[in-house]
């Protein structure tokens, strides 16, 4: 029987990559569960509130985009729209050129994989760097990230200590430290060459036009620092409305993200460097990012618009613990890219139809999203989808006949009673395929059908 | 309503569901023409075939008792999943009201009837799954409740209680590596905790880690919630 792709995928994976990943996302989970239950009684009421927060924004976009963009331009950055990724590559692109600029920092920025800019500008002779050391290791792999706030959760330190040793930073050395310590000494002369810093936002506030990056490397600032020219680039859904909003998102970001209570690094850029600042880059640029989200908007799946990009979903998922995040062939991966992955793009939503599959729906993704996004739901909604579009799922069996059965009593109860057929026949020789794939890992109790209805009729007689 | 796995593989639990609230005083009255909830479909992706099950149920349940499953899955089907694939349709407001009566047995009997401790007698280690399905819940801290009431019970904790067992419906056929090695992870879990029985408020997680632990060659006795309070109170005949 044919199987789905993220099941062929999960059982193609390396035990020693599994391994990874199982370790990589339960510890993320634990650390997580331990902080928020240690600091509130019931964070569940927070994450209740800041879905809100966040439908209310995603529902409002239309209003909350032009206040945004006039904060913006009256705190002196220049704003650009962006409606798909090949005009995001272009708008960086465009400003680079301007500036006669060669290179450029990254500190770590999920949309920037998704628009597919580090190939863009390489082929255009601009080298840009990834300085988060997880996005710098998968650079050096040329591989790609496996997990929103992990990339390298794929990898083990031996695994990383080789890339290192085959890129020419030194003998193989596998200890964190000391593979920090060479990153950090090749990154630092980078910095200082680099003409543009480009970031990704976690938050920008639209009453004040704030642009919040957090980072536990400080590779951000670092950016920030060194360049003359600073680019965001941030989907349009990752507006808050008030700065006063931050208190309970930050909180919320760090701790479900990273079981941490706040992230070390926070930058608030509220514009390019302005008169008697004494440092910070002169020109600010920010990048609104559509490609496909307003498409995304216009389904009843619009909640997926909430995401802040935790990856606290991913990391108690069990299907993304048995496959890894490569398996879902998409930047955002586990349960938020098996909804967002399809949905981004649009007319061609059939070639990732099967993402929205691979879940048992356990739930447990909903219930540790900090912006309380009930996934699930949202997941049995590209189902229903694809089985409208007509798109194949190989595996599902068909429901039709079933449904028949299902709604004649009478042929129920003499369905009930022919099953007994699959006591007494191998299983390889009856055409049921689900019945094969059932086999395959687990026995079949025997087959009572009727069993029940004839005892209810004897005790009540 | 039995469910459909109790009506072809299950009958015991279905019938100690029966035992079980008659001995708590209810008249257990059971609709010949019952079938499905409707799930498989709903889970599959054909909601439209889902719809005409779900419409079956609405119409064998019409009369207004209360409707007690002895599954948090199909029951969640009934008050939850069958809302979403109604959404838009002229009976929604049947199919809500038929969820707004539905419970979950071990729901019904402690929030539902406000019983909070069991009778009887019950010697052994057991070792809860909590089903999925009814996360956000009352569920899975009454049936807990339940079972710990009971003299002669010792409730045994393992580890990942919050993961699923991989079951899922027909994602345990349509991903069939991912199922079972969930599944084998759950068992190590809960063999450490070395339970003489696993308990669950679902069949079809059970008959999915039984089945595991069988073909494993190391079968694990499981056990129903309705299985466990009737046999506290009923020597097994
Ligand atoms: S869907 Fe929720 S849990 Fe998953 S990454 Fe987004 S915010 Fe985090």
């Amino acid at each position: 029987m044919r199987t789905q792709p993220i099941d062929r995928a999960a059982a193609a994976l390396p035990a020693e990559t599994r391994a990874s990943v199982y370790d990589g996302s339960k510890s993320g989970y634990d650390k997580r569960t331990k902080v928020l239950f240690d600091h509130y009684a019931d964070p569940d009421r927070l994450r209740e509130l800041a879905g809100e927060v966040k439908q209310h924004v995603v529902e409002n976009l239309d209003t909350y985009l032009p206040a945004l963009e006039a904060r913006l331009l009256a705190n002196g950055a220049k704003v650009h729209w962006a409606s798909t990724a090949e005009a995001a590559c272009e708008a960086v692109h465009g400003i680079m050129k301007a500036r006669g600029a060669r290179k450029l920092v990254k500190a770590k920025t999920m949309v920037s994989e998704e628009i597919g800019l580090e190939d863009y500008l390489t082929k255009r002779g601009i080298e840009s760097l990834e300085t988060d050391l997880g996005e710098f290791i998968v650079q050096l792999d040329h591989d790609h990230p496996s997990h929103i706030i992990k990339p390298i959760m794929h990898k083990n330190r031996r695994q990383i200590a080789e890339t290192f040793e085959k890129n020419g930073l030194g003998a193989y050395d596998d200890r964190p430290e000391e593979i920090t310590r060479r990153a950090r000494g090749f990154l630092r002369h980078k910095y200082l060459e680099a003409d543009v810093g480009l970031t990704g936002a976690n938050f920008v506030v639209a009453e004040s036009g704030r642009v919040v990056v957090v980072t536990n490397e400080g590779n951000s600032r670092f950016c920030l620092a060194a360049t003359r020219c600073h680019i965001v680039l941030v989907g349009i859904e990752k507006i808050l409305p008030r700065d006063r909003d931050l208190g309970l998102f930050l909180n919320l970001l760090a701790r479900s993200g990273t079981g941490q209570h706040l992230t070390v690094y926070n930058e608030f850029i509220s514009g390019p460097r302005g008169a008697g600042q004494p440092d910070g880059p002169e020109e600010m640029h920010v990048i609104l990012v559509d490609n496909g989200r307003t498409e995304v908007l216009a389904t009843e799946c619009r909640d997926i618009l909430r995401c802040i990009r935790c990856g606290a979903c991913l990391n108690v998922c069990p299907v993304y613990r048995q496959s890894g995040g490569h398996a879902y062939r998409s930047v955002y991966p586990g349960p938020v890219g098996a909804v967002l992955s399809p949905l981004l793009l649009g007319k061609r939503f059939p070639e990732k139809a099967d993402l929205p599959k691979a879940s048992s729906l356990c739930g447990a993704c909903n219930e540790v999203c900090p912006v309380n996004i009930p996934i699930p739901d949202l997941l049995l909604r590209l189902r229903d989808r694809a089985h409208r579009e007509g798109v194949p799922s190989p595996g599902t069996p068909p429901m039709g006949a079933w449904a028949i059965l299902a709604t004649q009593p009478v042929a129920w109860r003499s369905a009930l009673l022919a099953g007994r057929a699959i006591n007494y026949l191998p299983t390889a020789l009856v055409p049921v395929p689900a019945l094969r794939a059932w086999e395959s890992k687990r026995t079949l109790p025997p087959w009572r059908g009727g069993e029940f209805r004839r005892w209810l009729k004897a005790r009540r007689k | 309503m039995a469910t459909c796995l109790c009506d072809a593989f299950h009958d015991d639990v279905a019938a100690a569901t029966v035992e079980v609230l008659e001995r708590l005083g209810c008249e257990v009255l059971f609709p010949e023409g019952q079938t499905c909830c409707g799930q498989p479909a709903f889970n599959g992706g054909d909601w439209s075939a889902s719809r005409k099950v779900v419409r079956h149920a609405v119409s064998t349940f019409a009369s207004p008792e209360p409707v007690v499953v002895p599954s948090g899955s199909c029951a969640a089907m009934l008050f939850h999943g069958a809302r979403l694939a109604f959404e838009g349709q002229p009976d929604l407001g049947a199919v809500t009201a038929l969820g707004n009566r539905t419970w979950e047995l071990g729901d019904f009997i402690v929030n539902g009837l406000g019983i909070r401790s069991w009778p009887g007698r019950f010697d052994a280690r057991l070792a809860l799954h909590r089903s999925c399905h009814t996360r956000g819940t009352g569920s899975s801290d009454a049936v807990a409740l339940l079972l710990g009431s009971i003299e002669g019970v010792r409730m045994v904790e393992f580890g990942e209680g919050e993961q699923c067992c991989g079951f899922g419906g027909t994602f345990s056929v349509s991903f069939p590596h991912v199922s079972g090695s969930m599944g084998a992870l759950k068992l190590d879990h809960v063999r450490q905790a070395s339970p003489d029985v696993l308990v669950s408020g679902d069949m079809g997680c059970l008959m999915h880690l039984g089945g595991i632990a069988t073909k494993e060659g190391k079968p694990l006795r499981t056990m129903h919630v309705a299985q466990v309070l009737r046999d506290a109170v009923l020597a097994k005949p």
